[in-house]
């Protein structure tokens, strides 16, 4: 009876049907691009990061440079002409800085913070939920717990405390904003290990003599992967918007370090006079960067729901 | 006198991203007050489509594309959604296969009951709680009083099917549909239950279509069966006559799996092959690829080749003896 | 049972325990307060005659140990900028926070609960999506940025409302409070509104999923089957049931929204607790901030405990886990 072999070769525990990397992705994008709010979400994405890193290339003034910033062109409207004979197309700010080129470069240390805080987090929330889930008892009961409290207390208020410990600086902001974030990704991958080391493929690479890191890499990790992805662009953002807020309340980074948390404090103080160019422009491109990034989020999300799947 | 339930030419269909898919297609039957009917089918086979689809309980992407519901003699799909919703638990009313789940877990059984009475009769609290305690000593549940007063989870699975059946009767409708009531429940509460059915639908004149996937156990309860198939009734008849002498091959096949009605001792026979899919069924007869007696012509609709009392869609029906 | 009980205790004792000494090192760690606090021109015996008053000249150790002593007897310390006792401080600013988070509280739950039920009722339609839209925008978009457009809008360009600041008090019942006046109302509307933001965007989340899983069970349909208007079900049978894990995220929500007071109340100047906070950060106000953040951390110790607890008692399947 051939049919009755085939239905027992089905029922050896394997990991979920294996399909190529190149068809996954495939698939994904397919899913993907469903959502036009998505895509467009992405190529803003795209094109910000263009803007913020060739920021160099693309910004008509080097912000930074103390040097270019002439005192005569403070607080020009946008679109007139300064003394660099070009237009400030966002106008200038108290220091006569190009509000365009103090975006792109504030944008470009917003990136820079964000992804490599949400990297970073990334790695040690795997380690921390890989090694609870795949040790257990003890172990997993303390890191936990320590998961567990973190996340009931929200990130603005640790990461405050932190860089209130750490001091200000680029690394430092970076760091609190790790320390505030592993536990995102820690809760995520020990979740969805758990429930993949209950399954049989699992159970039956342990039983093999497989060394444990390949237990973990080869078979666990790749099947905690979609959850993450999930979680990553959402933090990504979250921690743009944290730094930002951070900066805001002053405890950030500094004006000589433009992020655009920085830039929109420096224009808050200029609120009441009509001077709305100096924290509009910054807090647009925030918002837009931060909106566009959890639009793509959610998307990612919708399609990597096995739920979703028909 | 009208039959207190007429079907006639009903036909939903879901539309998926593969095109419409027809649950229920072209259903006809008729209960007359009093009597119960089963209609008996694998899971897929629409029975319960069919029940939600009288009920006037499909949502969307579902939709009733054809047919009419008849009850008492008026047609249910001629009216405007408000007027649906007063017949609903007024003349036809449903009762679910779950008893776990059709209760809702925070409210009190007799709150829950009350407003089902004070929907369609203005009456005071207090006289709706009556009602509800009268319909619960009806359908033989002692200490009603004390029950009311309960929460689903504090009363067993077959406590809370009865809580349901009684919530359907408290307007004595001229219908009930009973989707698979007693799938969920041991075998000796599912007896009592059956019994107690039996027993209302002669008290009350009310008409049941009890509909399940278990032939033993409408053939002891119903007075006429209708099977069906891939979204279609196959074979109608008494259900005498359909158990005795079933003329459908699927029929045929439902009754020697079912293990009271065949003669101990021996293997039972299964029929080969499973269910088909609604979204890509076979040509002409669904029941084709399955069926022992099958040749070319099948791949047209077959007509009723049976009797009007006792009707069979097939084009090699099984000799009536 | 009992001894889940006091596992759990035993735990959050040690919790606080060892996240006070984390505190006190970490805010120590930072500058040197003295230097903040006197002039640059104040002799060397000047400088050192101080340091050795607030026992600044101590090991780490000791300096703790009088702490925690001064903390069992009630004492948080001093604030050097204001040079009031800290529970003083806390407990002046902390009316208008509370304030500030019921009003926030009340526009979010009002908001964001009716919103969510819509949404998930008729999750297809086009103003289900726009308000799951508006959700996102809740959750994603700064705080502070809003509250920034918000006075740039109502302050500034349309001049209806105060840019900042709290509104004169008045006492009712022997309450004295802001909310009793209509200047107090106007000074509260804009900042509560920014802080609700965010919850109103997870109750309006929570609310939908909570609709359109009840909208698809047994009971619903049953419902539906006995005749009754959906009006009816919605609001007798479905609310009743999503109420509870609402009710739940709201009280573990508590905690947070203080914390994101923090900024709401920087943004709009609101004397609270939140901007006292940021005030001793920035000035270095060592006792401020390590008494605040003990206290924040007693505070969600004891949501935790309490949520955990009350779990415990109606699950009984927490309860033979044990003490994880």
């Amino acid at each position: 009876m051939p049919e009755i072999i085939a239905e027992n070769i089905a029922a050896v525990p394997s990991a979920p049907p294996v399909e190529t990397r190149a068809e996954r992705l495939r698939n994904f994008w397919s899913d993907f691009r469903e959502s036009w709010v998505a895509v467009g979400a992405l190529i803003v994405i795209g094109v910000l990061l263009f803007l913020s890193f060739g920021a160099p290339l693309v910004s008509p003034q080097d912000p930074y440079d103390m040097a270019m910033l002439d005192w005569l062109d403070a607080f020009l409207r946008p679109g007139t002409e300064g003394s660099g004979g070009y237009v400030h197309l966002l106008g200038t700010d108290n220091a006569g800085r190009d509000m365009l080129s103090a975006i792109f470069y504030g944008l470009r240390t917003s990136f820079v913070i964000g992804l490599s805080a949400g990297a970073l987090a990334l790695l040690v929330g795997i380690a921390v939920g890989l090694t609870a889930a795949y040790f257990g008892g003890r172990i997993e009961a303390l890191l936990m717990r320590i998961v567990d409290l973190q996340l009931s207390m929200p990130a603005i208020l640790l990461a405050l405390v932190l860089v209130a410990m750490l001091g200000q600086g680029i690394v430092q902001i970076i760091l609190a904003l790790v320390v505030a974030q592993y536990a995102y990704f820690a809760r995520t991958t020990h979740g969805a290990a758990k429930v993949e080391r209950g399954k049989d493929y699992i159970e039956a690479a342990r039983s093999t003599p497989l060394p444990t890191h390949r237990v973990l890499f080869k078979h666990l990790l790749p099947n905690v992967l979609p959850p993450l992805i999930v979680v990553a662009t959402v933090q990504v953002a979250s921690a743009i918007a944290l730094e930002a807020t951070l900066s805001f309340l002053g405890v950030g980074l500094p004006l000589t370090e433009p992020s655009l948390g920085s830039l929109i404090s420096n224009g808050f103080k200029y609120i009441h006079s009509d001077r709305y160019w100096l924290s509009i422009y910054p807090g647009l491109a925030l918002m837009l960067t931060v909106v566009a990034i959890n639009l793509v989020g959610d998307q990612v999300r919708k399609v990597l729901d096995p739920r979703n799947s028909r | 006198m009208s039959a207190a339930l007429e079907v006639r030419g009903l036909t939903t269909q879901f539309s998926t991203r593969k095109g419409a898919v027809t649950a229920v297609n072209d259903v006809s039957f008729l209960v007359q007050p009093g009597r119960i009917l089963g209609l008996v089918g694998e899971s897929g086979s629409g029975k319960s489509v069919t029940g939600f689809s009288i009920m006037g309980l499909i949502d969307e992407p579902g939709k009733i594309t054809a047919g009419q519901v008849m009850v008492q003699g008026t047609d249910m799909r001629g009216m405007s959604l408000e007027e649906q919703r007063k017949m609903r638990g007024r003349a036809v009313s449903m009762v679910f296969q779950d008893p776990m789940m059709t209760l809702n877990p925070v409210l009190r059984v007799g709150d829950q009951m009350a407003m089902a009475v004070r929907v369609h009769d203005k009456v005071s609290k207090a006289a709706a709680w009556d009602r509800a305690r009268e319909a619960l000593e009806i359908v033989g549940i002692p200490a009603a009083v004390e029950r009311l007063q309960a929460y689903p989870h504090q009363l067993s699975g077959g406590m809370r099917q009865r809580v349901a059946i009684a919530t359907a009767l408290l307007h004595r409708p001229a219908v009930i549909i009973a989707d698979e009531p007693t799938t969920a429940l041991d075998v000796s509460i599912q007896g009592q239950i059956l019994a107690e059915v039996r027993r209302l639908a002669d008290e009350t004149g009310t008409a049941i279509v009890w509909v399940t996937h278990d032939l033993a156990v409408v053939s002891s309860l119903a007075d006429d069966i209708a099977v069906m198939y891939a979204g279609r009734i196959v074979e109608s008849g008494t259900a005498a006559e359909v158990i005795a002498n079933p003329r459908h091959p699927y029929t045929r096949g439902l009754i020697d799996s079912v293990p009271g009605l065949h003669e101990p001792g021996q293997d039972l026979p299964q029929i080969p092959g499973s269910t088909p899919q609604l979204a890509n069924l076979p040509s002409g007869c669904p029941f084709r690829p399955r069926c022992p007696r099958a040749t070319d012509i099948c791949a047209t609709i077959p007509p009723n080749t049976g009797t009007e009392a006792h009707a069979v869609l097939c084009h090699h029906p099984l000799e009536a003896t | 049972m009992l001894s889940y009980f006091i596992t759990r205790i035993a735990q959050a004792i040690v919790v606080v325990f060892a996240m006070s000494v984390i505190v006190f090192v970490g805010v120590f760690a930072i500058g040197n307060p003295i230097d903040v606090m006197i002039d640059p021109g104040a002799t060397q015996a000047i400088r050192e005659k101080l340091i050795a008053q607030y026992g600044l000249d101590q090991p780490l150790v000791v300096q703790y140990w009088t702490f925690l002593r001064n903390v069992f007897a009630g004492d948080l310390g001093t604030s050097m900028v204001y040079n009031i006792p800290v529970v003083d401080l806390v407990f002046s600013r902390f009316p208008a926070t509370l304030e500030l988070v019921a009003v926030s509280v009340l526009i979010a739950v009002g908001v964001g609960i009716p919103a969510g039920l819509w949404a998930g009722y008729r999750p297809d339609s086009i103003g289900a999506k726009l308000v799951m839209a508006l959700s996102v925008l809740g959750f994603s978009v700064p705080t502070f940025w809003i509250g920034m457009l918000l006075i740039m809008g109502f302050a500034v360009e349309l001049g209806w409302l105060p840019s900042g600041g709290r509104g004169d008090e008045a006492t009712f019942l022997g309450v004295s409070s802001s909310l009793f006046t209509p200047d107090g109302w106007s000074h509260v509307i804009m900042p509560a509104i920014n802080l609700s933001l965010f919850k109103m965007g997870l109750m309006i989340r929570l609310t939908r999923a909570g609709m359109v899983e009840a909208m698809g069970t047994d009971y619903v349909k049953f419902a539906r089957a006995q005749g009754l208007p959906d009006r009816q079900i919605v609001f007798s049978h479905i609310l009743r049931n999503i109420s509870i894990p609402i009710v739940t995220v709201l009280g573990l929500e508590l905690g947070s929204t203080l914390a994101f007071a923090v900024v709401t109340e920087s943004v709009f100047n609101w004397p609270g607790v939140g901007k006292l906070i940021i005030d001793s950060i920035l000035q270095l106000d060592r006792p401020v901030m390590v008494s605040y953040l003990i206290m924040v951390v007693i505070l969600f110790v004891l949501i935790n405990l309490v949520v955990d607890l009350v779990y415990a008692r109606l699950d009984p399947r927490v309860r033979l886990k044990g003490g994880a």
